[in-house]
């Protein structure tokens, strides 16, 4: 009997130890894998690095090669007159408005929405209401676009602001699923318990609801922020003023005038690409945590 | 006596909020800006939508209805068969190569390898890039660059430039459209991978399992939901494409692969208005049986899941 006791004793602080830790320290590296993934990864970087390239070359140098050779002298003439041609501090603006509107309206609504709807799930009135707002998981933007682009121009809202109008009510159905399944997790309690303290709907939820919504809060709005800058589509086809353009359809709108200096347009696009980028390889690790929680949700 | 009891027992107005929304209003200032702003951006155009797909309104004037005439002539119309004969192609193609490829990397991504963070940063980069933009770059690689480096090393088949291809541009898109969203993909696929305990991978190898039985055996069963969730992910958004195939080949060469929303998008113009419509509509309905279908694979998966 001791001994048995004494084994287990021994082994179980073992397990227990190795269980926490991360996958890498434990076992040796993978050297083999490791030079696979890198190699694999050129497919990522070299896009990359091929479009930073080209927008500091000149056409001269250019020329007839492959466009990968190194930029020697570096040409940041390009950015300049990308910058000028495409009037880039207004493309970025119109992009910025659109996203800061996207994010905060995506966040509020359907925050409010999924907190009014689980907690009054007893009711069917709300649970016909979530069943309604979910009908547009099933509408594509390519189906209504027809009748839509008349109606935002009918109702003067062919601007920016009726494209982040239209982000905020295309991603109104995922965002309260995402939202909704994250509030059933919050435990009621908190609430009764404010409200006990004398706090009224609003109050409970600006104070007690909102802060406890935060992680949610971040997926949802990581996403909005994503979808909107990058978005073509709808800007394209919803804002009848050109000058009114997001950083991408400018690009498109661009085309035939790139074609003459190729370097210039490349300039152009990565300046409409850096500000993603940066923000991700700043925020990297609260991006990919909040897409995974969207994912798992 | 009564005056003070009749307001909160019989004033209509409450009566007819009360038997819509029997809560305190707060919730309701909620709800309903959110349900009036939807119904109009959203529902009221679709309706309205579906209303022009049965006339002949042109984008502006007067119009009757003519029933199911411009249905007939959308399953007659070449252009808009090959539309979908493309985009149905290209969403199955894009959607497997996307997960397969995801899903190899997601698990080495997630093995015992060097540089692991530096490595994922790099494969998660493209995820947050414009799919327009990326697409203009990688037109002049595959159009310029591609042919003369493969010229070079005498490989056959990249030397002419594949966009320009008609039978061959659709594999461009593909390409394109993937690099965009693996991604995406990598991190579902990461985030199943670490919840996997790695007690089950140590089991395994000291029953003697080899990579191959360990990934079908254990990964793969256990990543099962996540590549469903991808799956619908993936094909949903593939099946819209829009910005990969206007920023690669415009729809071209010829028509070779104009994709459904760009077919639908051409109804601005010449007068197709409500040809379009309907046109619209039918992809709205195969949309709607992929939607169907794929939520009841969930809900059968979900409860053994």
């Amino acid at each position: 009997m001791a001994t048995e006791v004494s084994t287990t004793a021994v082994v179980a602080p073992r397990i227990r130890t190795r269980r926490p830790r991360p996958v890498p320290e434990g076992g040796r590296i993978n050297w083999g894998l490791t030079i696979i993934v890198a190699i694999v990864s050129l497919i990522v970087i070299l896009p990359l690095y091929f479009a930073i390239a080209m927008a500091l070359k000149s056409p001269a140098q250019t020329g007839t090669g492959t466009g990968f050779n190194f930029p020697w002298p570096i040409q940041w003439g390009n950015f300049r007159a990308a910058w000028d041609l495409t009037d880039t501090p207004l493309a970025a603006s119109m992009s910025l408005l659109i996203t800061l509107i996207a994010v905060a309206g995506e966040i509020i609504v359907s925050a409010l929405a999924a907190w009014a709807i689980v907690r009054n799930w007893g009711h069917w009135q709300f649970r016909a209401t979530f069943g309604y707002l979910m009908i547009a998981l099933f509408i594509p933007f390519p189906v209504v676009a027809l009748p839509q682009v008349k109606l935002m121009s009918a109702i003067g809202l062919d601007n920016p602001f009726g494209v982040a109008i239209l982000h905020i009510m295309f991603n109104l159905a995922f965002n309260v699923l995402l939202f909704s399944a994250f509030i059933r997790g919050i435990p009621v309690e908190l609430e009764e318990s404010a409200r006990l303290d004398g706090c009224s709907t609003w109050q409970t939820f600006r104070r007690i609801v909102l802060p406890l919504l935060a992680p949610i809060s971040a997926t949802v709005g990581i996403f909005a922020f994503l979808q909107s800058w990058n978005d073509f589509m709808m800007p394209r086809l919803i804002t009848s003023n050109p000058k009114f353009q997001t950083l991408p359809v400018v690009q498109y709108l661009f085309q035939d005038q790139f074609t003459t200096n190729i370097n210039v347009a490349f300039a152009s696009y990565l300046m409409a690409l850096l500000p993603t980028l940066v923000a991700f390889l700043i925020a990297q690790r609260w991006v990919v945590s909040g897409i995974m929680r969207g994912s798992i949700k | 006596m009564t005056a003070t009891s009749a307001p909160a027992g019989r004033n209509p107005l409450r009566m007819l909020k009360n038997l819509f929304f029997p809560v305190a209003p707060a919730y309701l200032l909620m709800i309903i800006p959110a349900i009036v702003l939807f119904t109009f951006f959203i529902i009221y155009p679709t309706i309205q939508g579906m209303f022009y797909s049965f006339t002949n309104f042109v984008g502006y004037g007067t119009f009757h209805s003519i029933g199911f005439a411009n249905y007939k002539a959308a399953f007659s119309d070449p252009t808009i068969r090959d539309s979908y004969g493309f985009t149905l192609l290209f969403a199955v193609v894009a959607c497997i190569f996307t997960n397969v490829v995801a899903l190899a990397i997601a698990i080495a991504l997630n093995a015992k390898i060097k540089w692991r963070s530096g490595l994922r940063t790099i494969f998660f980069m493209p995820m947050v890039l414009s799919g327009l933009i990326v697409s203009y770059i990688f037109t002049f690689i595959i159009s310029t660059s591609v042919p003369i480096i493969s010229a070079a090393i005498h490989f056959a088949p990249l030397e002419s430039n594949i966009l320009a291809n008609q039978h061959l541009a659709w594999l461009g898109v593909v390409f394109v459209a993937s690099w965009v969203a693996i991604p995406g993909a990598i991190i579902i696929f990461l985030a199943g991978l670490t919840g996997i305990s790695t007690e089950v991978y140590e089991a395994a190898s000291i029953d003697g399992a080899n990579v191959w039985t360990t990934f079908r055996r254990i990964t793969f069963p256990l990543l099962f939901s996540f590549l469903v969730i991808n799956t619908i992910l993936t094909f949903k958004n593939f099946l819209n494409v829009y910005d990969v195939v206007v920023g690669l080949t415009g729809g071209g060469p010829g028509t070779a692969t104009t994709s459904v929303a760009q077919t639908i998008f051409s109804g601005f113009f010449n007068g197709d208005y409500a040809y379009q419509m309907a046109n619209a509509v039918i992809f709205f309905l195969i949309t709607l049986f992929f939607a169907v279908f794929q939520l009841s694979v969930i809900r059968r998966r979900g409860g053994g899941l």
